[in-house]
């Protein structure tokens, strides 16, 4: 969905923006692949919250809870890194 | 006092340019507008140099070279063989030199006719009261003496005030150079 | 107080008085006094400064825009190749809204190599961003270099406050110096919105900027811009009104009355008078317009001054390469497009490389000027005066 952008007399002077203002950027419709998490498997190794480039993996409590599809791109990355003997995550087609 | 413009000669290294500021500073003291600028060539030891003065009453508005002084300073006598000291020099004009010579033997080198000519051996004061041939602050004496501009004793203070910042643990430097003044204003002749 | 003072040595003075919190500099001819007396202040601990000796200019001021957008008060010194060394963080700098005051000597830029004055190195970044005012004499330079702290802080635009190389930098004069205490008073602390030393409201600077939001901040700086001038105007006015010293975006000289004037920026603008006074004794109606202030450029007022006289000469002390001519005499003919009562204009393009310019060249300049005064003709618009050969 497109958002009205400012016009020049409401941005802050210098290129000043707000921190942290990437939460405002939902990068979850990206994806043409989603990695599925399984509880069941998972041992909490955390090494998909590590390499996640895009912090989409929620942790609480040292604990994976699932994964942010609001800005997971579908890179893979967490799958491609889950131990092999335990492969508790897995890619699916987005397409449905 | 109409507009007063003053040319220092030197070689590079014997303090004119110096001369020209102690000058100026001094003259401000003494509740002057003044300008006091060397000319920037390439600075070596030994090649000749040029400083200048403006001193007025009123605010000095001009910033272009000065072409035409009333009064010339030499600080050293070998200059006038290779260089033009007298280039600009008005008919009324003066030149004070640091010589061994009279007066009258300058003004025949020179070849001048209607100018005033002063000497004074400013390099011998300097070398028997500082050991060193420094003439600038001898004829900065001298200079007081016969433009007539300045209070003697103002500008010896502001002289002596200037010299103790520069030398703050030498105070032999700044003793020795307030004496060669006060020689090379009583010494001074036409 | 009234003390003697090269150009230099009063600017140094004014950065003395200033404190400003950082200074990050690198040396050049002929404006390396000004930090070499600052880092001296800053060794007796007169000022409270973090002082930084850079690399090279480009690292000085890139030392300097960060310290700035952090909301430090910050100034630092230049001339000639240095500023260009700059010249990419300039436009940072002023991208950035880093009101940073540069102290700078104008100096010829190379080729050939030359250390005189002209006033190709400032001109050369008159699109960067930033604010320029350029000095007539020492005192000017004291008396601006405080203000431009405030005028930068308040319009949140760099600037630089200039003098002519060695003929202001080296060349001593009386200078009245403002009481120490006052000066820290007039300009008081600066005021930042956002300071990146406050982390509880953290900010982003200088981020990625495309195609979706770049030219809005562009066009915010550039509206800045467009507001400098009242608050130099204000500036100059409160300075006046404490310090006793008034000073104008444009100096009209004995205009009001003159049938051509000559116009002038730096050092020459005071030859230039003292060959009014002379002319008008000759009964002669010459007169004299200052461009104090060029960026941003002065034209309410500059074309107020134009259109009083039927001729004006401009002499500009660096050319553009650009067959126009001269970077005054181009901006100049552009505000008078529209304006009634065009004068005649002639440009001399003079003292490139600090070829001096006496009262004379400027009289036979005016006798020249009201010779086309009367014949309405100007034979050849842009003339290189002063130069062999032509």
């Amino acid at each position: 969905m497109k958002k009205k952008k400012k016009g020049w007399k409401e941005l802050p002077i210098g290129l000043v923006t707000e921190p942290a203002s990437s939460l405002e950027f939902e990068t979850g419709d990206w994806r043409s692949e989603k990695p599925i998490w399984d509880e069941k498997k998972c041992t909490h190794c955390l090494i998909c919250w590590i390499y996640c480039p895009d912090s989409a993996i929620i942790v609480k409590d040292g604990k994976v809870q699932g994964i942010d599809y609001r800005y997971c791109k579908g890179c893979g990355i967490c799958a491609e890194e889950c131990p092999p003997k335990i492969k508790a995550i897995t890619m699916v087609r987005e397409e449905k | 006092m109409a507009l007063l413009e003053i040319r220092w000669h030197g070689r590079g290294g014997q303090g004119a340019k110096t001369a020209a500021l102690l000058f100026g500073d001094a003259a401000v003291e003494t509740g002057k507008y003044i300008q006091a600028f060397p000319e920037y060539g390439p600075e070596r030891m030994g090649a000749p140099v040029f400083a200048f003065n403006r001193i007025s009453n009123e605010p000095i508005l001009q910033h272009c070279g000065i072409k035409n002084p009333q009064i010339v300073v030499v600080l050293d006598p070998t200059l006038m063989e290779t260089v033009d000291v007298t280039e600009g020099l008005p008919d009324d004009g003066v030149v004070l030199v640091n010589t061994q010579k009279t007066a009258a033997d300058i003004k025949k080198q020179l070849k001048l006719t209607t100018q005033a000519v002063y000497v004074v051996d400013a390099s011998k004061i300097s070398k028997d009261i500082l050991k060193r041939d420094l003439p600038n602050t001898p004829m900065l004496g001298a200079l007081i003496k016969v433009s007539k501009l300045l209070d003697f004793k103002a500008m010896l203070e502001s002289v002596k005030h200037r010299l103790e910042h520069k030398f703050p643990t030498r105070p032999e430097v700044v003793e020795g150079n307030i004496k060669a003044i006060k020689r090379a204003y009583e010494e001074v002749m036409a | 107080m009234i003390v003697a003072r090269t150009g230099n040595e009063a600017m140094a003075e004014a950065m003395r008085q200033i404190n400003p919190d950082v200074v990050a500099a690198y040396p050049i001819t002929p404006a390396t006094e000004v930090v070499q007396l600052f880092s001296s202040f800053v060794h007796d601990g007169l000022v409270d400064t973090e002082f930084v000796p850079a690399e090279s200019e480009h690292s000085a001021i890139s030392a300097c825009a960060g310290a700035a957008a952090a909301g430090a008060r910050v100034m630092t010194s230049t001339a000639s190749q240095g500023l260009a060394l700059m010249h990419e963080i300039l436009f940072i700098a002023a991208g950035l809204r880093a009101p940073i005051v540069i102290c700078l000597v104008n100096r010829s830029l190379s080729s050939p190599i030359n250390i005189h004055c002209d006033h190709s190195d400032t001109l050369a970044s008159r699109d960067a961003g930033w604010i320029q005012i350029y000095a007539e004499n020492a005192q000017e330079a004291y008396d601006t270099t405080i203000q431009a702290v405030k005028i930068a802080e308040e319009a949140l635009l760099p600037a630089l406050v200039t003098t002519d190389a060695f003929i202001i930098s080296h060349g001593m004069e009386r200078v009245e110096l403002v009481d120490d205490k006052a000066v820290p008073k007039f300009l008081g602390e600066r005021k930042v919105k956002h300071s990146l030393l406050d982390v509880d409201n953290p900010v982003t600077l200088g981020p990625l900027d495309l195609q979706d939001y770049f030219f809005e901040h562009k066009r915010s700086e550039i509206d800045a811009m467009n507001h400098v001038l009242p608050t130099i105007e204000k500036v100059q006015k409160e300075y006046g009104d404490k310090f006793g010293r008034y000073y104008s975006t444009v100096e009209e000289y004995k205009l009001d009355d003159a049938d051509v004037a000559i116009l002038a920026m730096g050092s020459t603008a005071g030859t230039a008078k003292v060959a009014v006074e002379r002319l008008r004794e000759q009964g002669k109606k010459v007169g004299l317009i200052r461009s104090r202030v060029y960026r941003p450029f002065p034209q309410t007022a500059m074309l107020k001054a134009m259109t009083k006289v039927k001729v004006v000469g401009i002499m500009d002390r660096a050319d553009t390469l650009s067959t126009l001519g001269g970077h005054l005499y181009t901006e100049c003919r552009s505000i008078l497009y529209d304006a009634d009562n065009r004068p005649l204009l002639k440009n001399y393009i003079y003292g490139l490389g600090g070829r001096d310019i006496s009262i004379e060249e400027i009289e036979a300049m005016y006798d020249e000027l009201l010779t086309i005064q009367k014949s309405g003709q100007v034979d050849k618009n842009i003339v290189y005066y002063g130069v062999r050969g032509e």
